[in-house]
Formats: C-alpha cells, sequence, structure tokens
C-alpha cells in the first residue's frame, strides 16, 4: 500500500470512528462488508457447482455419474428460480401475524427491493444472492441419499417441495426471525438449517427408496475417488464462504469463523484416517475427504461462537462419532444413504449444534454465550432447536415422498437400474467404456 | 506358425516386451482385460463398507511366431512375467493356419 492510500485510509477512519454514534442511528452500507459477502456468495455456488457435484460424482459407478452432476446442477437452477419467486420471501420476508413459524408477507419476486435496499450492512440483492447459495446446497446435499435409482422427475418435483415445505420454514425459524431464533437458539451457518435438515430428508428419503441394487453385499465401489477429491477439496475452499460468509460482515468474527472452519476441516480429515487406519490397516483417500467433509459440517453452526482450540475438539469428535455413524445407517440399520447424508452432515450438524453450547462459552475459549445463560440452559436450547429441526424434517418429507409417489413416481425399475442413469435418463454416458 | 495367448500382470508388460524383443519378437497385440483365476479378487473397503471385486485387471498378449520360435518365446514370456504370486497368469499356445501382412501381401511366416 503507498503512503499516500494509507494517509487516506487513516483519514478515513479517523472520519469513521467519530462519526460512529451518528451512523448507528441509520444503516449505511459498508463497502468492505458487501465485497466479502459477494465474494462469499461466489465461494457458496462454487461448493455445488461443481464441487459436491464432483465429491459425489467419484462415489457412484460410471454409469451413473453423469446424472449425479445433472442433479446437482439442476437443482442449482431449480432453487435459484423458487428462491426468487418465494421461498426468499417465505424464509426471509416478513410473516405478519405468523412471523413465529413463516415469513411471506412481503418480497415475493423480490418486489419492493430496489438497488438500494439494505439488509444490515450489505445490498438486501447481496444478503438474498448469499442465503440463495444455501437454498441450493442444502438440497443438492440429499442427492447422496439417492444416486443411482431415483427417476430424474422425482429429483426435480421432491426438491421443490422441500424447499417450499422444510427448508423455507426452517430457515425462517433459525434465521428469519422466526421461534427458534427468538428462543436463541445458536446456528451460525446452518447446522440446523442446512445439515440437519439435509441429513434426516436423505435418511427418511432413501429407507422409502430401498437401497441400490446389491445392497448392502453386492455393490460396486466407488469409480473415481480422484474425482471425490477433487470435489471435496473445492467444498473445503468454498466452505469459508460458507461460514465466515455467515458473520454477514468482513469483521473479525468472520475471521475467527474461517480460522474453526479450517482447523476442524484439518483435525476430522486426520481423526477420521487415523481411526481408519486402526480399524482396517489402511487410511484412504475416500475416507480422509469424507473425514474432512463431517469437520467441516460438524463446525458449521459452531464456527462463528468458538475459538480455535474448540474448533480443534469439534473436528477430533467429528472425525470419530460420523465415522460410525455411518456403520450404524449403513450396517446396522440397513438403510442405504448411499453417500452417507446423514451420518456425515445430519449427525454432524447436530452434533456441531450440541457442542456449540460448551465450545461457545468463554471459559472454553468460545465468543462467549447470551448474557445470563449458562452452559447448561444453552444446551437445553440447542436440543430443541436439533430436535425441530430433525422432526420436521422427517414429518414433511415423508408427506413429500408420498406425493412424488402418487404422480411422477420414485424408483426406476430393475433393468434400468443395471443400465444407469445416465443412458436411461439421460441419453448420455460419462465415458467411452 | 503358432498363435502364443498369455495373461500377465500389467505391471509385467515392460519387462515381458524387453524379453520378447531381445529373442527377435518383432510385434505383439496387448489387450486390457480382467479375470479371475486362482488369485480371486480382493476386498476394497471405502468407509468401512466391504467392496468384493472378483475380476482382476490383467494385460492379454497375443504374439504370433514361427514353429522354431514358439518355445523360446514361452520361455521368455514365463521369466519376464514370473513374480513368483499367485496370479501372474497363464501361457496358452495354439497352432496357427495362416498369415497375411496386409500391406505387402506376404504369407506365413514372411509376413510374421
Amino acid at each position: 500500500m503507498s503512503k499516500n492510500l494509507y494517509r487516506a485510509g487513516l483519514a478515513s477512519l479517523a472520519v469513521t470512528l467519530s462519526a460512529t454514534p451518528a451512523v448507528a442511528a441509520e444503516a449505511t452500507m459498508s463497502g468492505a462488508d458487501t465485497a466479502w459477502i459477494l465474494t462469499a456468495t461466489v465461494l457458496v455456488l462454487f461448493m455445488t457447482l461443481p464441487g459436491l457435484a464432483l465429491f459425489y460424482g467419484g462415489l457412484v459407478r460410471a454409469n451413473n455419474v453423469l446424472s449425479v452432476l445433472m442433479h446437482c446442477f439442476a437443482i442449482a437452477c431449480l432453487a435459484s428460480v423458487m428462491w426468487l419467486i418465494g421461498v426468499y420471501a417465505l424464509a426471509f420476508g416478513d410473516g405478519g401475524g405468523a412471523q413465529a413459524f413463516i415469513g411471506g408477507a412481503e418480497k415475493w419476486f423480490l418486489l419492493g427491493v430496489g438497488q438500494d435496499t439494505l439488509s444490515g450492512t450489505i445490498p438486501e440483492t447481496v444478503f438474498f444472492m448469499f442465503q440463495m447459495t444455501f437454498a441450493i446446497i442444502t438440497p443438492a446435499l440429499i442427492v447422496g441419499a439417492y444416486v443411482e435409482r431415483i427417476k430424474f422427475s422425482a429429483v426435480l418435483l421432491f426438491t421443490g417441495l422441500w424447499l417450499i415445505l422444510v427448508y423455507a420454514p426452517v430457515c425462517h425459524w433459525v434465521w428469519g426471525g422466526g421461534w427458534l431464533g427468538e428462543m436463541g437458539v445458536m446456528d451460525f451457518a446452518g447446522g440446523i438449517v442446512v445439515h440437519v435438515t439435509a441429513g434426516t430428508s436423505a435418511v427418511v428419503l432413501a429407507k422409502v427408496l430401498g437401497g441400490r441394487r446389491g445392497f448392502p453385499g453386492e455393490l460396486r465401489p466407488p469409480h473415481s475417488p480422484g474425482l471425490t477429491m477433487i470435489g471435496a477439496s473445492m467444498l473445503w475452499v468454498g466452505w469459508f464462504g460458507f461460514n465466515a460468509g455467515s458473520a454477514l460482515a468482513a469483521d473479525g468474527a468472520a475471521g475467527m469463523a474461517m480460522t474453526a472452519t479450517h482447523i476442524s476441516a484439518a483435525a476430522a480429515s486426520l481423526t477420521w484416517a487415523v481411526l481408519e487406519y486402526i480399524r482396517f490397516g489402511k487410511a484412504s483417500l475416500v475416507g480422509i475427504v469424507t473425514g474432512m467433509v463431517a469437520g467441516l459440517a460438524t463446525i458449521t453452526p459452531a464456527s462463528g461462537f468458538v475459538g480455535p482450540i474448540g474448533a480443534l475438539f469439534i473436528g477430533i469428535a467429528a472425525g470419530v462419532v460420523c465415522q460410525y455413524a455411518v456403520d450404524m445407517v449403513k450396517q446396522t440399520l440397513k438403510i442405504d444413504d448411499s453417500l452417507d447424508v446423514f451420518a456425515v452432515h445430519g449427525v454432524g450438524g447436530a452434533l456441531g449444534t450440541l457442542l456449540a453450547a460448551f465450545f461457545g462459552a468463554t471459559a472454553l475459549g468460545g465468543m462467549g454465550l447470551a448474557e445470563g445463560t449458562g452452559m447448561g440452559g444453552q444446551f437445553v436450547t440447542q436440543v430443541i432447536g436439533v430436535v425441530a429441526g430433525l422432526v420436521w424434517s422427517a414429518l414433511l418429507t415423508l408427506l413429500i415422498i408420498k406425493v412424488v409417489q402418487a404422480t411422477v413416481g420414485l424408483r426406476i425399475d430393475t433393468e434400468d437400474e443395471i443400465v444407469g442413469l445416465d443412458l436411461v435418463s439421460h441419453g448420455e454416458r460419462g465415458y467411452d467404456l | 506358425m503358432k498363435m502364443i495367448m498369455a495373461v500377465v500382470k500389467p505391471h509385467r508388460m515392460d519387462q515381458v516386451r524387453d524379453a520378447l524383443t531381445a529373442i527377435g519378437v518383432h510385434g505383439l497385440t496387448a489387450t486390457e482385460v480382467k479375470g479371475y483365476g486362482r488369485q480371486g479378487g480382493h476386498t476394497e473397503i471405502y468407509r468401512g463398507a466391504e467392496y468384493q471385486i472378483n475380476f482382476v485387471p490383467k494385460m492379454k498378449l497375443e504374439v504370433a511366431v514361427s514353429d522354431d520360435l514358439a518355445e523360446r518365446v514361452v520361455e521368455a514370456i514365463r521369466e519376464a512375467a514370473n513374480s513368483g504370486q499367485i496370479g501372474d497368469g497363464k501361457i496358452f499356445v495354439y497352432d496357427l493356419g495362416s498369415a497375411l501382412r496386409i500391406r505387402t501381401g506376404e504369407s506365413d511366416n514372411e509376413a510374421l
């Protein structure tokens, strides 16, 4: 930075400081905050396209790789259009008398929101776009539950209804001024809103849909762990936008959230790999990157509330708990939640939400709980948040499945499953085999 | 003339080629194949779940040679492909009816 610029920076800082009391009275746009959230929005979209798509794509058979990429891409498009039409209004618009449960009394098609409309210190269009990328990745996470056997029409119908009936209300409860937020639930970047909802709906849908042909004994292994690693790495980078962006400001909270996010991801990856080595004698690439996703999902609700040491513990917990959760779902419950959405995201998101009550406290290096709230009290609030997200997601997902079954149908037939969704649903093939 | 067909471990291909070149074999055809024999398959573990891999990747070689060279070719492949482990592969020898070089029209031993 040149000396002149530096001086100019100091001068404007002085003006800002002296003007602070007046500024507090009316909201003004912050260029710094806006620039960061614009950037964070790009990062979170990149998590889905192509991060999550590649992560999932590498884990399926070679004759289904395109269908997984297609699911993620189509969901991104559908969620975007629906977000504009009314899902944003339901999640973040004022709800009038029903405000505790759902929004929706304003902002359909972003009507009334112009270039100069602010949301905090950033333009509302930027807030709208940032939150849209969350509404994109959340139903895309559920793709992992139904790969290799679902009808494409069912993917679209399920996703559309799910955004309205599960995502919009739960997002409103926690972040849109609804009852969970009012109660003091701590969910910094979406442990409940994103990971518990997606994870729960995934396992319910997988149970009703039934396993892939050959599950559990005679499945084909992931066709491209390398692709999975590339996608996972994009998720890791994009997650900085997800968590540090959720500070909705370019400030110290964002910096601390980014630090916690990174440490948790690294610790969970190592923990997963070490545990795998102890259990099976080899540490695998698919394992270490799965640990990374578990660490990131688990730190998500806690990221803005905990310190780096708290994040380290949360990451280690994620690497152990989520790994055993995979065994529980697949081997004990025998549910083919194919790419372990519930074990990694649902369990991780819930675990992180609960742990935030402890590691968020100043005594354990956190940023501090709400005044007058102890760890025990906050823990109860967190449990209520997780249970509410879980129960609502499960019940409404069952309802949505009934609608899908009664209309377009859920599952392709066995012959088509052998051929693979790439050819059957999309008329294309990923590789010339 | 003989057609010698061998199934060997993929990572032994370079040694096999060198050994055949050393005894004057000037060409062969190689194909990536999968199969099973005494080696059976193996298991791979992803996220704690075991996957049984029933077909093992191998390379299949086809070499057409004159009768007098056949025995040395078999021996050369055997030495080059032998690691002493289960799964080293097998060598088969067929009688070959005729051969023709497309460009020149040369036939049989002239064409090899």
